[in-house]
C-alpha cells in the first residue's frame, strides 16, 4: 500500500506551493515570506464552550450517550460525561446530537454563485483542455448567498473545485464558510493544501470535441493527461538542475508549477471520475508518472472496484443517489458509499450542489439506511466519518478538524435531533470554537448581495 | 441470507407479474389522506384494484391473501407532481432526450403522452421507493408553451399513460421571457393572442387569414385549455409574476391555471388561496439562484399551506429530471422540517397532485373506491431512512426490484469477498 498522506506537506503546503518557483534560500526567510494568496483567515472570537448531555457521535467512528463537549480557545479540549464547567458558557444539549461539522470535499460555491447569470459562471476555464494554470480562489464570490446556507446545514469547511470540463481544471481551494468575510483570502483553511481539480470521461471529451479539437475521445483525454505530465517531469528537472548549478531555470510557468506540486506531493489531486475502468486507467497513469490520487469525486462505480481504491489508498466522494443524468452515471446505486466503507475503503460523500451542501446529512443518511438494508452493518458514528473524518483525510486537512479529538479545531455543529434523518437541522454551528450560526437567528447575517432586497421587509 | 432469498423470490415476482388480487393489509398505521384521516390501527381491503374498504376492522373476504402491517405506516402511493420519467433512459450523453424539445416549430401541440415509454429502467427504480405515479412534461421547448403534459403510473405496463393531455405547460416567468425576445414585456400580449388563435381555431386559419402567433397544429392543442377545459401549468417565480397570474385570472375566470416554482409565492399566499390557484412547489429553493427567486426560503410550502393554499410538492422548474422522481418524499420530509404540519407535507406528494390535475376523485388517497396504489413502509414514509417493504399499483404488487438492485447484488460485498 502506497502512503497516501504527507502531514509535513500539509503544514508547509502554504509555502510550498511557490517553492518551486522561487525558492527560499533559508528557512527563517521561508518563515517571514507570504505566499502569494496565502490565508488571512482568523477564527472569530470565542467563549469556552461546554455542551452539556448531548449524544455524540465523533466523527471518528464512535457514539457517545449522554455526553459532554467542551471547547477552549478554539480548539476541542474535552469528550466525556460530567465534565467540568469551568467557567465556560454551558449549552444544553440534552435531546440534541452533536457531531463534528460537515466537510464538503466538493463544492462550486462561490465560483458559480447565486445568482446564476452568465456574468458569475465563473468555473469553467474551457478555452483549453490543460488550464492547470487556473486557481478556483480567484472565482470565488464571498457574498455568495450559498455560503450562508450551507453553514446552516451544519457544514463547517468546504472545498471548492473548477469544474469538470477540462482535463486539466484547476487548483481547488479550502474554505471555511465564515460570514462576513471580504476575501476569499479570509475564508482559506490555514495551511490547507490547494488540490489540482482534474478530469476524466463525457465531460473534456464533449467539450473539446464538439471544437473539433483534442480531446475528443477517452483515448484523447488519456493522452492528454500524459502528454502533460511528461511535460511537467521536465520542467521539474530543469528547475532541481537550475537550483544545483545547472544551466538556467526555465520561465515561470503557472501550468507547470500545478502539476510539478502534484509530482511532489505538495498538491493533492481531486479528481473526477465516474466509471470504474477510467478510475483504473487514472490509478495506472498516476504510477506511471509517481504521483498520488487523494480522492476520486462522483466516482459513481467506485462500488465495483473497493479493493483497487483500499490498495491505493484513494478516498471515493460520492453522491448518495444520484445516476441517469449521464451514460457515465447510469450504473449508479444507492449502495455505494457503504459498499465503498464495508470493503475498508474511505467513503465521502460529497455535495457538488448547492442545494445539496446543505442537507449532507440527510444524504449520509440515506446511503447508511441503503447499505443497512442490503444487510451490513454500519453505525451512525461510523457513518457520520463519511461527512467529517473522511473528507478531512481527502482533503488532508486531517490533523487539524474531521473529528472530535481533544486538540483538533472546535468545528462542531448541534443538531436539533438524529442528524441521520430528515427532520434534524443545525442549532449551532460552532467554528473554530465561535458560535457562527444560531437557527434562532435564521440569516442574520445574509451577505452584501441580500441586504436590502424589498422581501427581507416581509419576512417578519 | 435471509437477504438474497428475499431477492430469489422477487425475481420470481418479475418475472410473472400477479394479477390484481383481493388483499387485506391488516392492522397498519393507515394515512386515508381523507375524512377519516390517519387511523391508528386500520385494515385496507384492495379487491378487483380498487380499495373496497378502510376501517378499524375489516373483515377478510375469503379469499383475500392477509398482509400484516404490524403498525407500519400504509399509505397511498407517492404522486410525482413533476417528471420527465419514461421521456428519456440517460438524460445526457447525446443520448436520446424526449424532454428536450428545444425548437419552436411544435410548442402547444408537443404531446409527453406520444413521448412516453414505460420500459424505461427508471420506473422500477422510482416505484421501489413509493412513488407510484407522475405527472410528465417535456423541460422544456423553444417557446412559451411547454407542450402538453401526462399522467402516468410506474406499473411499466404497456396502459400505465392514464391521462393523457392533462395540462399544458406555459412558462410566464423569466424562462419565458427568453423565449420571446428576451423581455416579459412581450410575454403576457404574446399568452393572450396565442388564447385568442385558440379560440378561434379553426375558423381563422380556414379562411385564410391564420394565426396570430400560433401555427394551426398549435391553435388546435391550445384550444381546449383556452376555453377552460384544461389546466394551464404555468412556470412562474416571482411575487411579481404571480400578481400578474391572480390578475389575469380575475379577468378571465374560466380559465384554469396552477403554479409550478412559485418561490417567492409565500409573499402573496392569501392572494392565492382567495384567488385558488394551487401552487407545486420545491422544499429546498432557497438560494437567489435567479433573479425571480430572490425571496426563496425553506419555509414557503409551510407559509403557503397555513395560507389555504392547495400546495403540492416537486422540483423547481429548471431542476426536475427522469431518474430521480423518488425524491419527492424527501423534498415533502424538508418541508416538515421547515415548519409544514406532516399530514399536509405527505398529502403535498400524493393527493393534492392528484386534485391539482384532476384525478383527485380517483387516486391519492385510501378510501372506497380509489385506485389501489397502497404502500407499506418500514418506517416514516418522510424519512429519507425508510422504503417501501410492499408496494402496491392498482391492487398489483409491485416487485421492489430494478437494474439498480441487480447490480447492488452483482458486486454485494458478500460476495466480493469470495472472489
Amino acid at each position: 500500500m502506497r502512503s497516501r498522506l504527507h502531514p509535513v506537506v500539509a503544514l508547509l503546503a502554504g509555502f510550498a506551493l511557490t517553492a518551486c518557483a522561487t525558492a527560499p534560500e533559508t528557512e527563517e526567510e521561508a518563515a517571514d515570506e507570504r505566499a502569494p494568496f496565502a490565508s488571512t483567515y482568523t477564527p472569530r472570537p470565542s467563549t469556552p464552550t461546554l455542551i452539556r448531555g448531548a449524544t455524540v457521535l465523533d466523527g471518528n467512528g464512535a457514539e457517545f450517550e449522554n455526553a459532554d463537549v467542551l471547547m477552549r480557545e478554539g480548539r476541542i479540549v474535552a469528550v466525556g460525561p460530567n465534565l467540568s464547567t469551568d467557567g465556560a458558557t454551558v449549552v444544553d444539549g440534552v435531546g440534541r446530537f452533536v457531531t463534528p461539522g460537515i466537510i464538503d470535499a466538493h463544492s462550486h460555491l462561490g465560483v458559480y454563485p447565486a445568482p446564476s447569470i452568465p456574468a458569475t459562471s465563473d468555473g469553467n476555464e474551457l478555452t483549453q483542455p490543460n488550464t492547470a494554470e487556473v486557481w478556483a480562489e480567484h472565482s470565488v464570490w464571498p457574498q455568495d448567498p450559498g455560503f450562508q446556507r450551507a453553514v446552516a446545514g451544519g457544514v463547517t469547511t468546504l472545498h471548492v473545485l473548477p469544474g469538470s470540463g477540462n482535463l486539466f481544471g484547476g487548483r481547488g481551494v479550502t474554505l471555511r464558510p465564515v460570514l462576513g468575510a471580504r476575501t476569499v483570502q479570509e475564508m482559506k483553511f490555514p495551511d490547507a493544501p490547494h488540490s489540482l481539480k482534474m478530469a476524466c470521461g463525457e465531460n473534456p471529451s464533449r467539450v473539446y470535441g464538439t471544437r473539433n479539437s483534442s480531446p475528443a475521445t477517452g483515448m484523447g483525454n488519456v493522452a492528454g493527461y500524459r502528454q502533460a505530465f511528461a511535460n511537467a517531469q521536465r520542467y521539474a528537472r530543469r528547475v532541481q538542475d537550475a537550483e544545483d548549478g545547472n544551466g538556467e531555470p526555465p520561465d515561470r510557468d503557472l501550468e507547470m508549477e500545478t502539476l510539478g506540486g502534484v509530482l511532489n506531493g505538495d498538491i493533492i489531486l481531486q479528481w473526477h471520475c465516474y466509471r470504474a475502468d477510467e478510475m483504473a486507467t487514472a490509478i495506472e497513469i498516476s504510477r506511471e508518472f509517481d504521483f498520488e490520487i487523494a480522492a476520486f469525486h462522483h466516482a459513481v462505480e467506485a462500488y465495483k472496484i473497493t479493493d483497487l481504491l483500499v490498495e491505493e489508498g484513494i478516498c471515493a466522494a460520492i453522491w448518495a443517489d444520484w445516476w441517469g443524468f449521464k451514460l457515465e452515471g447510469y450504473d449508479g446505486i444507492r449502495e455505494n458509499i457503504p459498499f465503498v466503507h464495508a470493503g475498508g475503503g474511505c467513503a465521502v460523500v460529497h455535495s457538488d450542489s448547492e442545494v445539496g451542501i446543505q442537507r449532507l446529512n440527510q444524504e449520509a443518511a440515506k446511503a447508511l439506511a441503503d447499505g443497512r438494508r442490503a444487510g451490513l452493518q454500519i453505525t451512525r458514528a461510523e457513518a457520520w466519518t463519511w461527512l467529517s473524518r473522511n473528507p478531512a483525510r481527502a482533503l488532508q486537512i486531517d490533523d487539524e478538524t474531521g473529528t472530535l479529538e481533544p486538540g483538533r479545531r472546535a468545528d462542531v455543529v448541534v443538531w436539533s435531533a438524529d442528524p441521520l434523518s430528515s427532520y434534524a437541522v443545525a442549532e449551532r454551528v460552532y467554528i473554530d470554537g465561535a458560535l457562527i450560526y444560531e437557527r434562532s437567528q435564521v440569516n442574520d447575517r445574509p451577505s452584501d448581495f441580500e441586504l436590502g432586497q424589498s422581501y427581507r421587509e416581509s419576512m417578519q | 441470507m435471509r437477504f438474497f432469498s428475499a431477492l430469489l423470490l422477487a425475481a420470481a415476482a418479475l418475472a410473472a407479474p400477479v394479477a390484481a388480487e383481493t388483499v387485506l393489509i391488516r392492522d397498519g398505521r393507515v394515512v386515508t389522506n381523507g375524512a377519516a384521516g390517519t387511523i391508528e390501527s386500520g385494515d385496507v381491503l384492495i379487491v378487483d384494484g380498487r380499495i373496497s374498504a378502510v376501517g378499524a376492522n375489516v373483515s377478510a373476504p375469503r379469499d383475500a391473501r392477509i398482509v400484516e402491517a404490524n403498525g407500519r405506516f400504509v399509505t397511498p402511493g407517492a404522486f410525482a407532481a413533476m417528471s420527465e420519467i419514461g421521456l428519456s433512459e440517460i438524460s445526457g450523453s447525446g443520448a436520446p432526450n424526449d424532454a428536450d424539445l428545444d425548437n419552436d416549430d411544435i410548442t402547444a401541440a408537443a404531446d409527453a403522452g406520444r413521448a412516453f415509454n414505460p420500459s424505461v429502467t427508471a420506473i422500477a427504480v422510482t416505484r421501489m421507493e413509493g412513488v407510484t405515479r407522475a405527472a410528465i412534461a417535456p423541460s422544456s421547448t423553444g417557446a412559451i408553451f411547454g407542450g402538453r403534459g401526462a399522467l402516468v403510473t410506474m406499473s411499466g405496463e404497456p396502459d400505465s399513460l392514464f391521462r393523457q393531455s392533462a395540462f399544458m405547460v406555459v412558462e410566464l416567468g423569466e424562462t419565458g421571457a427568453t423565449r420571446i425576445g428576451g423581455s416579459r414585456a412581450a410575454l403576457w400580449p404574446a399568452f393572450e393572442a396565442a388564447l385568442r388563435d385558440a379560440r378561434e381555431y379553426p375558423n381563422r386559419y380556414r379562411s385564410g387569414q391564420g394565426g396570430a402567433i400560433l401555427s394551426e397544429l398549435d391553435a388546435a392543442a391550445l384550444q381546449p385549455f383556452a376555453r377552460g377545459q384544461g389546466l394551464f401549468l404555468v412556470h412562474i417565480e416571482s411575487a411579481a409574476d404571480i400578481r400578474r397570474l391572480i390578475r389575469f385570472k380575475r379577468d378571465n375566470p374560466s380559465l384554469r391555471f396552477a403554479i409550478h416554482g412559485g418561490a417567492e409565492a409565500w409573499q402573496v399566499a392569501s392572494e392565492l388561496a382567495r384567488a385558488d390557484i394551487p401552487v407545486i412547489v420545491d422544499p429546498l429553493s432557497n438560494l437567489p439562484d435567479r433573479f425571480e427567486r430572490l425571496a426563496a426560503r425553506l419555509d414557503n410550502a409551510a407559509l403557503l399551506e397555513r395560507a389555504g393554499v392547495n400546495v403540492a410538492i416537486a422540483p423547481a422548474p429548471g431542476t426536475v429530471d427522469a431518474h430521480q422522481a423518488r425524491l419527492v418524499l424527501q423534498l415533502a420530509g424538508n418541508a416538515v422540517a421547515n415548519g409544514m404540519d406532516w399530514d399536509a407535507a405527505f398529502a403535498a406528494v400524493s393527493r393534492a397532485p392528484a386534485e391539482i390535475f384532476g384525478v383527485g376523485s380517483s387516486v391519492g388517497r385510501l378510501e372506497r373506491n380509489y385506485q389501489a396504489d397502497v404502500v407499506i413502509w418500514d418506517g416514516d414514509p418522510l424519512q429519507v431512512t425508510s422504503a417501501p417493504d410492499a408496494v402496491f399499483i392498482e391492487g398489483v404488487e409491485q416487485p421492489l426490484v430494478s437494474r439498480q438492485t441487480q447490480l447492488r447484488d452483482r458486486y454485494h460485498p458478500s460476495r466480493q469477498a469470495q472472489r
